[in-house]
């Protein structure tokens, strides 16, 4: 961009500096929640529910220790006789007459949902990148209402299907899998992936295939060491989109799995104190569920502007 | 190029000197192979997990089949259950419901969306980093956003009552966002907005930024005001944008489920109640499926008449 002091497209610096508050006022704004699920994971229970709220406070590592583990309630005289505490959360149950009685749910949630939500995005992206690329490049017929269809599927609320789905996965042996999961997770991102990558892939001049397949390659090389290396971005792009999606859904979660298969969403509201829901082991599960997405969020940042437009509006 | 020690090129001579269909099994799949190897395993995923159970759902809707009672006899039923959805009335007040939170949530995140996608296109410094955070909040699981936001939203202990006293001096425990009629579908609006502005904002930047600088150098030289430039160049070139993005939220807040029903789970009363949250009622607590088959149609077509109807509309804007 050639821009000089006077430049029309050149906002002034003023301009740029009266913006550039209201930005940033916003995004600190935003941030508070975020803020309070982060510091309310190192409160004591206690000081979660205090008033007024505490910013301040001493930090505890109650929240972990009740997120990663399970506690049976104890007489005082029970636990006066037992050996000395082997751990910090050992101690701290031991304070209000707990005792731990094992590990938490949360380890193997967490574990299903990160092999569901990588698993779905890559068959996402696999599934998505063929067919884009051959509705990009192929005759086929009926073509604008096949990509039609492929979108519609994704206006569906997921509770319509719910109840066929279950049905169908008891009938096949799917109902609570990880692999039924996978599954229904895939069908709901292939449309975003096929639409994405599509536009991605019409980009892509066809005269390099055209060059490769001249040169003795197949198609299918050309599609492999030509087409593919150049559509990185989309493809990047894509899997963002996909990951969020599988990472954080909820509805078929709670719906259709109850134990083996379960992922962390339904999970983690469902963290239960003394006396209602135990707020600081609730955010600390927030938290470490909320970080993935956030690193890989942040590495990932400059695809995402071109990705989120849907490929709909490319010119 | 015409090397003889270069392999492509023999191949190449190789590949002339073979018979045709004996050349295409050497060259690899066809391209009608592939097209259809490329294809098959979407369409068949998309037929075996999304249409039929839709297929099922429609035939569903025709009976009195109840998912609890599996070993129950079902009877077609005709389109009673269409009629009763129809004539329900809380059906109707779930889509009046429904109804006030798309209208209010995408009137606040197509404006608040817009300016502040107005604003980072100043390119300020610093611009990158903080569109990065203000994009945070729709990354987040809406579940467990829903959840949490419930305690941010607890009369005595929450932060936000806290912080709305604070600033008007309103004692904190004297209202309930979620407890109350009047406040509850604005506690929805609130942290719906507060999660999917950035996604208007981003669609919005995308549409800003492919406005070329020739345009604007053009209005310049015609002496057309910084007013006149935002209102005859700017927001009718963003506009196909804005539009896409309005589609976008309107369909996934139409289907709006996870996050009101973690943070209000449809009440006080009903009053939250939108139509995913009924439908869920419908066909996971009463188990009346055929009932709910019948609703969750009438929402599907719904979506789908309105959502084609729309999409009509925008391509008339974008190739006007």
């Amino acid at each position: 961009m050639t821009s000089h002091a006077h430049s029309v497209v050149q906002p002034s610096p003023l301009s740029q500096r009266i913006a550039g508050v209201i930005v940033v006022l916003y995004a600190v704004i935003t941030m508070v929640p975020l803020a309070w699920i982060f510091l309310t994971g190192f409160k004591s229970g206690p000081d979660s529910i205090a008033y007024p709220p505490k910013v301040l406070f001493t930090p505890s590592a109650e929240g972990y220790c009740n997120l990663f583990t399970t506690r049976s309630r104890q007489s005082p005289e029970y636990i006066a006789q037992l050996p000395p505490t082997s751990g910090i959360c050992d101690a701290f149950a031991r304070t209000s007459n707990m005792v731990v009685v094992g590990a938490s749910n949360f380890v193997p949630r967490f574990v299903n949902s990160l092999i569901i939500a990588f698993g779905s995005t890559a068959l996402s992206v696999v599934l998505g990148v063929t067919a884009a690329y051959a509705f990009s490049r192929f005759k086929v017929p009926a073509k604008d209402d096949l990509l039609f269809f492929i979108l519609s599927t994704r206006m569906m609320p997921p509770i319509a299907v719910a109840i066929p789905i279950y049905l169908m996965y008891r009938d096949v042996g799917l109902s609570d899998t990880r692999l039924g999961m996978i599954l229904l997770y895939t069908a709901v991102n292939v449309s975003l992936a096929v639409w994405l990558l599509k536009g991605f892939i019409d980009e892509i001049p066809r005269e390099y295939e055209e060059a490769a397949l001249v040169d003795g390659y197949t198609r299918l090389q050309a599609f492999l060491k030509v087409v593919l290396p150049q559509a990185t971005t989309g493809i990047v792009a894509t899997a963002i989109f996909c990951l969020i999606f599988a990472w954080n859904e909820y509805a078929f979660a709670v719906l259709l799995t109850s134990g083996e298969a379960q992922t962390a969403p339904p999970f983690i509201p469902i963290i239960i104190g003394e006396g209602g829901q135990d707020w600081p082991a609730v955010a600390a599960g927030s938290t470490l569920f909320l970080l993935p997405i956030l690193v890989f969020t942040v590495l990932l940042r400059k695809h995402l502007l071109r990705g989120i437009t849907f490929g709909a509006l490319r010119k | 190029m015409m090397n003889a020690l270069d392999p492509h090129a023999v191949l190449d001579k190789a590949v002339e000197a073979t018979p045709a269909p004996l050349a295409r099994r050497i060259r690899g799949l066809s391209d009608r192979a592939i097209a259809w190897l490329f294809i098959a395993p979407t369409i068949a995923l998309l037929l075996a997990i999304n249409i039929f159970p839709l297929l099922w759902t429609i035939r569903l809707s025709f009976t009195n089949f109840r998912a609890n009672r599996p070993n129950a006899t079902v009877a077609g039923v005709g389109i009673d259950n269409y009629v009763s959805v129809l004539t329900d009335p809380d059906v109707w007040a779930a889509m009046q419901a429904t109804a006030h939170f798309l209208f209010w949530t995408i009137l606040l995140q197509t404006m608040l969306g817009f300016t502040l996608a107005y604003l980072i296109d100043r390119r300020f410094r610093g611009h990158g980093f903080w569109t990065t955070v203000i994009l945070i909040p729709m990354m987040l699981s809406p579940a467990v956003v829903g959840n949490f936001w419930a305690f941010l939203y607890q009369p005595q202990i929450g932060l936000f009552n806290y912080v709305v006293s604070f600033f008007s001096g309103i004692p904190p425990s004297s209202f309930e966002m979620i407890g109350s009629v009047k406040l509850a579908p604005w506690s929805i609006i609130i942290v719906d907005t507060w999660m999917w502005t950035p996604y208007v904002m981003l669609i919005c930047l995308a549409g800003l930024r492919s406005i070329p600088n020739y345009i604007y150098e053009a209005a310049e030289v015609d002496r057309a005001s910084r007013w006149r430039q935002f209102w005859s160049i700017t927001l009718p070139m963003a506009l196909p944008f804005i539009m896409l993005a309005v589609l976008f939220r309107g369909i996934e807040n139409f289907k709006m489920f996870d996050m009101v029903n973690l943070l209000t789970s449809g009440g006080p009363g009903s009053t939250t109640e939108l139509a995913s949250i009924t439908l869920k009622r419908e066909a996971f607590e009463k188990w009346r499926t055929g009932y709910s088959s019948a609703f969750a149609i009438v929402l599907f077509v719904t979506v789908f008449g309105l959502a084609n109807i729309y999409v009509k509309a925008l391509n008339r804007v974008k190739n006007r």
